[in-house]
């Protein structure tokens, strides 16, 4: 009769490359880095387009003006915008103690963003094999989110928001990096696509634990240029059902260019959801 | 990863690991009791995917490693652009004192900036002033 082969586990000798330590070691360093920041909130959609990282970087202005210490994680490393969309000028790269420093807005926001690593009007390119990139992409785009909340020089902030990419798979990433994420914004419009795309985003986050904080409906109406009605942008009322389907607060219905009071009062809103939560 | 050698039931000791740049990684252990051998040799897909989580087989130190190590390591240089200046030695020199991570961009940076002006070779001096006139300090 033959034995069973041996497993992993089984030989007591650690091996040498310590792959699971490396990792592990990896996850310590962000919990280090974060363990600072009080609140870390993910800005997502299941759907693109519908003005998120406009609603993140809005988000991340206001409450740096109340007086919240915020920082502002672009994790769209093929479409990042927040530098843009924050006012954040690139910052110089003095690496120094591990880490590098973000860029700081005008309202104090701590931006960091994968625009920073590209040459301006550049894509971030990958050295990499030509043909099949999907065997290694995700796990190294997940790898560069990682650093980016390892090693960037955060400081002790409020609130660190994240601005996911369109779609589930990156807020998996970040739950798994994050143990502690407070929990996800979800932006949608309010058309009937919006609200199939930005479910099942929610119910996959749902699934894994992560915590849902309210649903912020964006593009709800856009207003006339001549007499300043104001006029539905699309049919539907995705951001209500949404709220009323996972059971969560509907945080704001906001226009095609919000005023300066509206983007106050979702500040507002996100502000105690966080903290309720 | 481990090694067995069933023959004796000792796990086997890493002894050395070869990069030979095609993309390929080889790592060879030894039976401690037996002395035999054995080379585990990993194809570009599976040497790429373990390198892509930021780890090295072999081992390494994460403590006190350069931040932002895995973008520095695989984040591809910009296409040159027709008509780059060229770098003497010396401003070469200083580039590779750059952060990983930002090297590429930042010769991009360089490079754009000397092209602007006519300029056919960077050297410290054009890239003093480059760093002057962009506002480009600490690279």
């Amino acid at each position: 009769m033959t034995r069973p082969l041996p497993t992993y586990h089984d030989l007591a000798e650690p091996d040498r490359s310590g792959i699971l330590a490396q990792v592990q070691a990896q996850h310590a360093r962000v919990a280090a880095r974060l363990a600072a920041v009080r609140h870390v909130v993910a800005v997502a959609s299941g759907k693109g387009g519908v003005g998120k990282s406009y609603i993140a970087a809005s988000l991340a202005r206001r409450l740096g003006s109340a007086g919240h210490a915020v920082g502002l994680l672009d994790a769209d490393l093929t479409g990042p915008t927040a530098p843009r969309l924050s006012g954040a000028a690139r910052p110089p790269v003095r690496p120094s103690d591990g880490s590098v420093q973000p860029a700081v807005t005008a309202d104090g926001v701590r931006v960091f963003s994968a625009e920073f690593l590209a040459a301006p009007g550049e894509p971030v390119r990958w050295r990499e094999p030509e043909g099949d990139a999907f065997v290694w992409r995700g796990t190294l785009e997940a790898g560069a989110v990682r650093e980016m909340l390892a090693d960037v020089a955060w400081g002790e902030l409020d609130l660190l928001l994240v601005d996911l990419p369109p779609g589930p798979a990156r807020l998996a990433d970040l739950h798994g990096l994050v143990p502690g994420l407070r929990g996800v914004l979800a932006v949608t419009i309010p058309s009937l696509e919006s609200l199939d795309a930005v479910r099942r985003a929610l119910l996959l986050a749902r699934d894994r634990g992560v915590p849902l904080l309210g649903v912020i409906e964006n593009l709800v109406e856009h207003a006339c240029p001549n007499c300043g009605q104001r006029h539905p942008a699309f049919e539907g009322d995705a951001g209500a059902r949404l709220s009323a389907e996972f059971g969560v607060p509907l945080l704001a219905h906001l226009p095609f260019r919000p005023t300066d009071p509206e983007l106050d009062r979702l500040a507002a809103a996100v502000w105690a959801a966080v903290e309720r939560s | 990863m481990k090694f067995l050698c069933m023959e004796c039931d000792r796990q086997m000791t890493f002894e050395e690991r070869a990069i030979p740049g095609d993309g390929t990684l080889t790592a060879s252990f030894r039976c401690p009791a037996c002395g035999r051998s054995v080379a585990m040799l990993a194809n570009p897909y599976e040497t790429q995917l373990v390198s892509s989580l930021g780890v090295k087989i072999g081992g390494t130190t994460i403590d006190g490693a350069e931040p932002m190590a895995l973008a520095g390591e695989f984040l591809a240089t910009p296409p040159e652009v027709p008509g780059s200046p060229r770098w003497d030695a010396e401003s070469l020199d200083r580039l590779a004192r750059v952060p990983s991570f930002v090297r590429g961009m930042v010769k991009r940076i360089y490079a754009d900036w000397a092209k602007e002006r006519g300029i056919v070779e960077i050297t410290t001096a054009v890239m003093d002033r480059a760093r002057t006139d962009l506002g480009l300090e600490g690279m």
